[in-house]
């Protein structure tokens, strides 16, 4: 792209180097550089994660609005007994819509999405590792995704609940290609999650600033990478799972049919292995948002580092001992259940550690009651309560009690939005001015926050009386009479007050954009590094890399040069500014390794991305869609990679032996 | 406020094993694959464990051709490591005639493969049986098509040019990647020839 003035051959020395801040022409060198090309070709081809991010961040919000949509129409059925709103083919088709949605296009890429983002410019970066690959998950997400809405649109969405048991979603019991849809839009999006957990976790180990030791680096970014070895690990089984389910229904395998040798708790254990821990891929980034906000308006470091850190990393094995307890009503081996239970109830100990720390960094601190704050004291609240009916269903009996009950329904939204929606939003209205460069209002912000902290329990806490009153889960409607009229009722109202609430922070989210303050790099007085560069922040994050010198560089840089007898480095020097070079780090101790070229912007990842979907929703009809789809996509990933002879001149013109 | 830079423009451009951006996303591919396998594995354990005869309604595969294919992968390490070893070294015209080696092995191993899925004695939609085998052949070939397609490409480029060193890591990892799909067969092997034998 800028090559121009630069000959190939020019020896390393001559080339224009970075360092200088903001204004100087090294800088305005920089900014073009890593800039996206423009016109509509530059903007398929964008691949700074910035942009990506952005993209990715307002699409899961887009899926968040649609699932809600759905949530919306299912209370508004289920609002009076006997209703006739929606019949029970559209009900099926809304909760496993509402489900899927949720699970796998909202809460788990949200996180990834927001990670993109921010990742790079917590560890002082000018890129997320592999940033072809990166646009490339977000088009295969996209596109998948996209697909999904496209066919319920249709009416041919799929009806059999998120976690599509068989024998229901199997051949004989699920004709037609509604079950085929849902196990494609499976397949898209974990493909899309298993390729950001590698850029996040080559991000994290190669590409931190000199200094950010690993004890250094900010606890959202330790959940992220944490998260993203979780999806490494979970992913594959419920890949598996759906694959096999496709086969199964296309081409005759025998995976799940009893009667030729199948088995249809395989299914349940694929899906489980994901299922559980995928709660936690949806609550271990949402600690991650606490633990950035909560030593930011307590005004101090947080509490009892290393313990969080161990915390996450325990929490994250225990995670993967537990997907049985979602099988207590299945028939198996009383002593397997019993040490399931025992793990079940286990996880709450690196949680009461998480809570304890976060506890004592408020107690000490001097809080600023801002709308991120509000947020994660509404997280503390509903955690409380939805841990505690999840304890209740870790036991076995209970469990049997309860099971496909309302009960399930309240603990499963306690979790989920008190576990990740609040924290998440708390970190929207955190880090929208880092994004945008202006503040959110705060005012529309507490309205925010308390109609969704009200309308919230108002929608949920009465499915724990209807549950324990026998209200099934996954019916279409109710006789009168039973007691449960009113209850279902004032739910239905507190979902529309959640809607209203949704509909103030979109209001909030447009408006700001405007007409917010504008927020300076560091409106709230943080102290890690995102908040160093200029809001919001320049193409390549940071004119001069910073030098890391403790845990909260922007608390402690005074401090880190009083004591040195030299004074410390503050900035990196050297890395090209015409083209996109970066430094890597030693994976402990982030000594400066190597300088790495970054690739241009290209629009091969989007053709790819285009290619792999073709062969997807093809295979799902045909089975040689594979064979011959695989040809082009192997066309496009050639010319993704194929070297450009100008780019590589000038990536020869920096090459140094190891 | 004075400032102090560190000067980074003496650093190397590229480097190998885990100080290169490549080891690590290998490193991702290989966990993500690996986990893949064996849950396939447990698979295969499990629906056997749910059945009363296991090969169901089918003889064992022959060993022939699979052993012979477990021949040729475990001699393949040989080309790979030289074209391993050639690569860390920057060598060229050495790197270039080993990959070919390997490459070689690779169309070998596919060719013979196919005389493998012949002599299962079960298909696919037999039942649950044939399912899983074809299913676990399936995948451990697909992971071969597609790092002979990677190794074939890796080939070319280094005909055509133009030579940076960031190749040379291509084709270290190349090879890191080649040895997973060598070591993951193994386990594989082993189940589908040897557990319809155990009694
Ligand atoms: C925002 C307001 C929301 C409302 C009003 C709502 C409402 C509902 C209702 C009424 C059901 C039960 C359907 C039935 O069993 O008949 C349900 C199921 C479910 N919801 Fe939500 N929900 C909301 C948000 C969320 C969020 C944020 C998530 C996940 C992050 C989520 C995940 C689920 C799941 C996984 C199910 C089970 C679907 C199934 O049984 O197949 N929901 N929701
Ligand atoms: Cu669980």
């Amino acid at each position: 792209m800028q090559h121009a003035m630069n000959p190939p051959g020019h020896a390393p020395a001559s080339r224009l180097k970075d360092g200088p801040g903001p204004g100087s022409p090294e800088a305005a060198a920089l900014d073009a550089t890593w800039s996206d090309p423009p016109g509509l070709l530059g903007w398929l081809a964008a691949v700074n994660h910035k942009t990506i991010a952005r993209r990715f961040v307002i699409t899961t919000f887009c899926f968040f609005v649609a699932g809600g949509a759905l949530a919306l129409l299912m209370r508004l059925q289920l609002a009076r007994p006997g209703s006739k709103l929606v019949g029970p083919d559209l009900y099926n088709q809304l909760f496993t819509m509402h489900g899927s949605t949720m699970m796998f296009l909202f809460a788990v890429p949200v996180m990834q999405a927001v990670a993109v983002y921010l990742l790079p410019l917590m560890l002082g970066t000018r890129s997320i590792a592999f940033p072809r690959l990166n646009a490339f998950a977000y088009w295969i997400f996209l596109f998948g995704g996209v697909m999904l809405y496209v066919v319920f649109a249709l009416d041919a969405g799929p009806d059999v609940g998120w976690f599509s048991y068989v024998p229901l979603a199997g051949p004989d019991y699920s004709p037609g290609k509604r079950a085929d849809f849902w196990a494609q839009m499976i397949t898209f999006t974990e493909l899309s999650a298993m390729l950001e957990a590698i850029v996040v976790i080559t991000t994290v180990f190669k590409l931190r600033a000199p200094g950010m030791t690993l004890n250094r680096i900010p606890l959202f970014v330790w959940a992220m990478l944490v998260t993203a070895f979780m999806v490494l690990f979970a992913m594959p089984s419920v890949m598996l799972a759906s694959t096999t389910l496709i086969m199964d229904r296309l081409v005759g395998t025998h995976f799940y049919n009893p009667a030729e040798g199948g088995d249809v708790v395989l299914w349940q254990h694929l899906f489980w292995f994901f299922g559980h821990p995928e709660v936690y891929l949806i609550f271990l980034p949402g600690l991650g948002f606490l633990s950035a906000i909560i030593p930011t308006f307590a005004r101090r470091p947080i509490y009892g580092y290393t313990a969080m850190v161990l915390s996450l990393i325990a929490t994250a094995f225990l995670a993967f001992g537990l997907w049985v307890h979602h099988m207590f009503a299945v028939n198996l081996p009383e002593l397997g259940k019993s040490f399931f239970t025992a793990a079940s109830m286990l996880i709450a100990i690196p949680s009461a550690v998480q809570i304890f720390c976060w506890l004592a960094t408020l107690w000490s601190g001097k809080l600023d009651f801002k709308t991120p704050l509000l947020f994660v004291l509404g997280f503390f609240f509903i955690l409380v309560l939805g841990g505690m009916t999840g304890i209740m269903l870790a036991s076995v009996p209970l469990d049997l009690q309860v099971h496909d009950s309302y009960f399930v329904v309240a603990h499963l939204h306690y979790v989920l939005i008190g576990g990740a929606v609040f924290p998440l939003f708390g970190a929207f209205y955190y880090w929208y001015p880092k994004v945008t460069g202006r503040l959110m209002s705060e005012r529309l912000g507490r309205w925010n926050f308390w109609l969704f902290f009200i309308g919230f329990n108002v929608a949920f806490f009465p499915m724990h009386l209807l549950g324990l009153k026998g209200m099934p889960r996954r019916v279409y409607t109710y006789q009168a009479g039973l007691g449960w009229d009113t209850l279902n009722l004032v739910s239905t109202i507190g979902s529309l007050i959640i809607a209203v609430s949704a509909l103030l922070f979109v209001v909030n989210a447009v408006r700001s954009l405007r007409r917010g303050a504008p927020a300076g790099a560091d409106p709230w007085g943080a102290g890690t590094l995102e908040w160093a560069t200029e809001s919001p922040p320049p193409p390549c994050n940071f004119h001069a890399i910073p030098v890391v010198h403790g845990r909260d560089p922007l608390w402690e840089a005074p401090r880190a040069r009083a004591e040195d007898e030299q004074p410390a480095f503050t900035h990196v020097s050297g890395l090209a500014a015409d083209t996109r070079e970066l430094l890597a780090t030693t994976v402990l101790d982030a000594r400066p390794d190597l300088r790495v070229n970054f690739p241009d912007p290209t629009i091969w990842p989007l053709v790819s991305a285009l290619a792999v979907t073709v062969l997807f929703i093809g295979s799902i009809f045909t089975p040689w869609a594979v064979v011959w789809g695989s040809i082009p996509i192997a066309i496009a990933l050639t010319a993704w990679f194929w070297p450009d002879r100008a780019e590589t001149s000038v990536h020869l013109s920096l090459e140094r032996k190891p | 406020m004075t400032r102090r830079a560190l000067d980074v423009s003496g650093l190397p451009s590229y480097a190998f094993s885990h100080r290169s951006l490549m080891w690590w996303g290998t490193f991702g591919l290989i966990a993500i694959e690996g986990t893949l396998f064996a849950l396939a594995i447990g698979t295969y354990l499990y629906l056997r464990s749910q059945s009363d005869a296991w090969p169901i309604g089918a003889p064992p595969p022959d060993l022939l051709w699979g052993t012979a294919n477990t021949l040729v992968l475990l001699l393949s390490i040989w080309p790979n490591q030289k074209a391993k070893w050639a690569a860390e070294a920057c060598d060229l015209v050495r790197t270039r005639r080993w990959l070919l080696v390997g490459l070689a092995f690779a169309l070998i191993f596919l060719v013979l493969r196919c005389f493998e899925f012949a002599s299962l004695h079960t298909r696919w939609d037999s039942n649950a049986y044939g399912s899983i085998v074809w299913t676990l052949l399936g995948l451990h070939t697909v992971h071969l098509l597609t790092d002979t397609y990677d190794t074939a490409v890796l080939g070319v480029l280094l005909f055509t040019g133009p030579m940076e060193g960031q190749r040379f890591v291509d084709v270290s990892e190349n090879a890191l990647y080649w040895y997973f799909v060598v070591f993951s067969w193994l386990p594989i092997y082993a189940v589908i020839y040897g557990v319809p034998r155990l009694q």
